[in-house]
């Protein structure tokens, strides 16, 4: 019997086995940042031992950090403390930092891939559960725990139960102005938050195919909403272009041995999934969520579902959801007034994200209650959309283009959405104060986003491309 | 970690499904670099008012219920994979989660942390839910060795699932670092012998 793509890096990272479901596996890339490390290097000197490999972790301070005059030191007390003890820990191991204003910081899930540190075939792990972002190129990557942070310091080692496998076909065409955002957003609202839950996703078919490195990271970002431990895609042409020359991947000749390699990487005809799923990109449309979790996802013509429609157990948390949105069952959301715009996060903060959105407003003027946010995910990402004038687009358009960091996406530093407030958001949470105590946040695409803020109301893009 | 021990207690039922880290302890509370003091958090925005006072309507805030075991609605602990969200449960004073679902890393921190997420069908959940709104004294009961959870004084029971490796670890209070440093001459073989990137 063949394998799938998920088995083939799986064993492959087997060091020992405990059990019939338990390994002990063996991690290539660690990336820490930090929230979820100053516990895990302190529970390290309580056992009086170090880091095993520190040459494979890479640190990054993302997800407190003002993402106004980064070159300033940080004004919040804790957050400078977090991000003071994140140097500390990182000097004192001799682990790569790339700090605030390094030309390598950013959101760690968008400078894994960029700096060609994310490889195709490697395990990798994240003190943060949207690591399976990195599975775009055909990684097993997933989210951890601050103790297992602490496992994969001292022994580049973490026990693991090996999870089920789901394959999410989906093939034919997507429609203009529908973007891989839609699709996931589109499964997830299929199958629900917990639908994914116990398994290791595959997706694959023509739709996938077509979609470019930094629209695959979109999809495999959001994994985790469905309840997946992670999502993966079998690296292609396209995966080996995108990793070619970037700073940190094989070169010359190493580089040809690594894409042969690599190359086995996909399942085989007759492996077995656990799960199989098949959907139709030509049945996607724009995409919209209006409850508080990201399953609660409407197409933008179609309405919240009637109350009926929802199972008995579920009812009471859904008109919870509803009440805390503000939104009635069998309501429409195209129209809705909104008035913040959050362009940013780990799911769409990539240089395409941002040339898709300037280009569209490009000429446009954002209307006058929005307040918009663009965050870009990585310092490069800044740089490059300098080079090439979006930063001016932006502005014309009466937005600003700000630092790096996870911002509004998770309301750490000081980037909020009010209280009450409607946000359509580019990000992957909608859950409740996420973006803020009491903020109403509406996951979409960038180009959704990117329209409401012109309109300043929710807008079904195909009508304005 | 400490070792887990048979818990006989009330219980505080949540009986609302989808319960993110989020909700369980909001980001803003992660700016801390210890583990200690985030039960003082735990559900904050649905246990306090903006101004600071207690909801007089969650779950927390009202005498009639207390114990050291949480029973929530499907899909508990979703979300992000913070640890904060176990250390402000277990810091609360809670030993043992009820939910007929859990997310994956919840569960895989919470056993990290001695604190045991107890997986039991959607009729018995409900039945708990049931029993305790109509008498809070109810008890559970909570055995690890044989893997059941009863509820006390009605012969209702129902067998858990766990990993035996997980449970040794509950049970004799050690944890995977342990375990896995005793086997370093393991890792070093494999680092000789497979592609390093
Ligand atoms: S951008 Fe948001 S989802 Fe991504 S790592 Fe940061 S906080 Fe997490």
């Amino acid at each position: 019997m063949g394998k799938t793509l998920f088995e083939k890096v799986w064993d492959k990272h087997v060091v020992s086995s405990i059990d019939d479901s338990t390994d002990i596996l063996y991690i290539d890339k660690h990336f820490i940042h930090e929230v979820t490390s100053p516990q895990a290097f302190a529970g390290l000197e309580k056992r009086g031992i170090g880091v095993l490999r520190p040459e494979k972790t890479v640190a990054t301070p993302d997800h407190n950090v003002p993402t106004i005059n980064q070159h300033l030191p940080i004004g919040e007390a804790l957050s400078a403390k977090q991000v003071a003890k994140l140097t500390e820990n990182c000097q004192k191991h001799g682990i790569n930092l790339y700090g605030l204003q390094h030309p390598f910081h950013g959101i760690v899930h968008i400078i894994g891939p960029e700096l060609g540190i994310t490889q195709p075939g490697m395990t990798i792990v994240c003190g943060d559960s949207h690591t399976s972002t990195h599975g775009a190129f055909g990684t097993i990557a997933f989210g951890i725990g601050t103790s297992e942070v602490e496992e994969v310091l001292a022994t580049q080692c973490l026990l693991q139960s090996k999870p089920k496998t789901m394959k999410i076909q989906i093939d034919g065409e997507l429609a203009k102005g529908v973007l891989s955002k839609d699709i996931i957003l589109y499964i997830i609202s299929q199958i629900s938050s917990s639908g994914g839950t116990g398994y290791f996703v595959e997706y694959c078919g023509s739709a996938i195919r077509s979609l470019s490195m930094e629209a695959r990271m979109t999809i495999c970002n959001m994994s985790i909403e469905m309840g997946a431990r992670g999502g993966m895609i079998a690296p292609d042409e396209t995966t080996f272009e995108y990793v070619k020359g970037k700073e940190f991947a094989p070169k010359g000749e190493s580089f040809d041995k690594a894409v042969a390699y690599w190359k086995t990487l996909y399942s085989d005809e007759d492996a077995v999934f656990d799960k199989e799923l098949y959907f139709d990109a030509a049945e996607i449309e724009p995409m919209v969520t209006y409850g508080t979790n990201p399953g609660m996802g409407i197409k933008i013509t179609g309405k919240i579902p009637e109350l009926e429609t929802i199972v008995a157990n579920n009812q009471k948390s859904f008109l919870k959801s509803l009440d805390y949105m503000g939104f009635k069952p069998g309501e429409a959301l195209k129209g809705k007034p909104i008035n913040w715009v959050f362009i940013g996060s780990c799911t769409n903060a990539r240089i395409e994200d941002l040339r898709m959105v300037a280009d569209f407003i490009k000429g446009k003027k954002k209307a006058d209650s929005i307040n918009a946010l663009v965050i870009p995910g990585s310092k490069q990402v800044e740089k490059q959309a300098k080079e090439e004038g979006l930063d001016k687009i932006l502005e014309e358009a009466g937005f600003k283009l700000r630092e790096p960091g996870c911002s509004a996406c998770l309301g750490m530093n000081e980037d909020k959405v009010p209280r009450g407030e409607y946000c359509i958001s580019t990000s992957n949470r909608n859950f409740e104060g996420r973006q803020g105590p009491g903020a109403r946040t509406i996951l979409a695409s960038p180009l959704m986003a990117a329209a409401a803020a012109i309109e300043g109301k929710i807008t079904d893009i195909r009508e304005l491309v | 970690m400490e070792k887990f021990k048979t818990v006989i207690s009330t219980v505080v039922p949540l009986p609302i499904s989808d319960v993110d880290t989020d909700q369980i302890i909001p980001a803003r509370f992660l700016k801390a670099t210890t583990r200690d003091g985030f039960g003082d958090n735990l559900f904050r925005d649905w246990r306090y008012n903006v101004d600071g006072t207690p909801k007089s309507d969650f779950v927390l805030n009202q005498d009639t219920y207390s114990g050291e075991i949480l029973v929530a609605g499907k899909n508990f602990g979703s979300g992000s994979s913070r640890e904060h969200a176990a250390w402000a449960i277990y810091d609360y004073g809670f030993k043992v989660v009820v939910s007929s679902f859990f997310a994956d890393i919840f569960k895989n921190n919470s056993l990290n942390n001695g604190l045991l997420p107890v997986q039991v069908s959607e009729e018995f959940l409900q039945s708990i839910f049931d029993k305790v709104e109509t008498d809070p004294s109810v008890k559970l009961k909570v055995e690890l060795e044989p893997q059941t959870i009863s509820i006390e004084g009605t012969g209702e029971s129902e067998h858990f699932e766990i990993g035996e490796y997980k449970k040794t670890c509950l049970l004799n209070g050690y944890d995977d670092i342990d375990y896995i440093l005793n086997n370093k001459d393991k890792i070093l073989e494999y680092e000789k012998n497979s592609i390093q990137f």
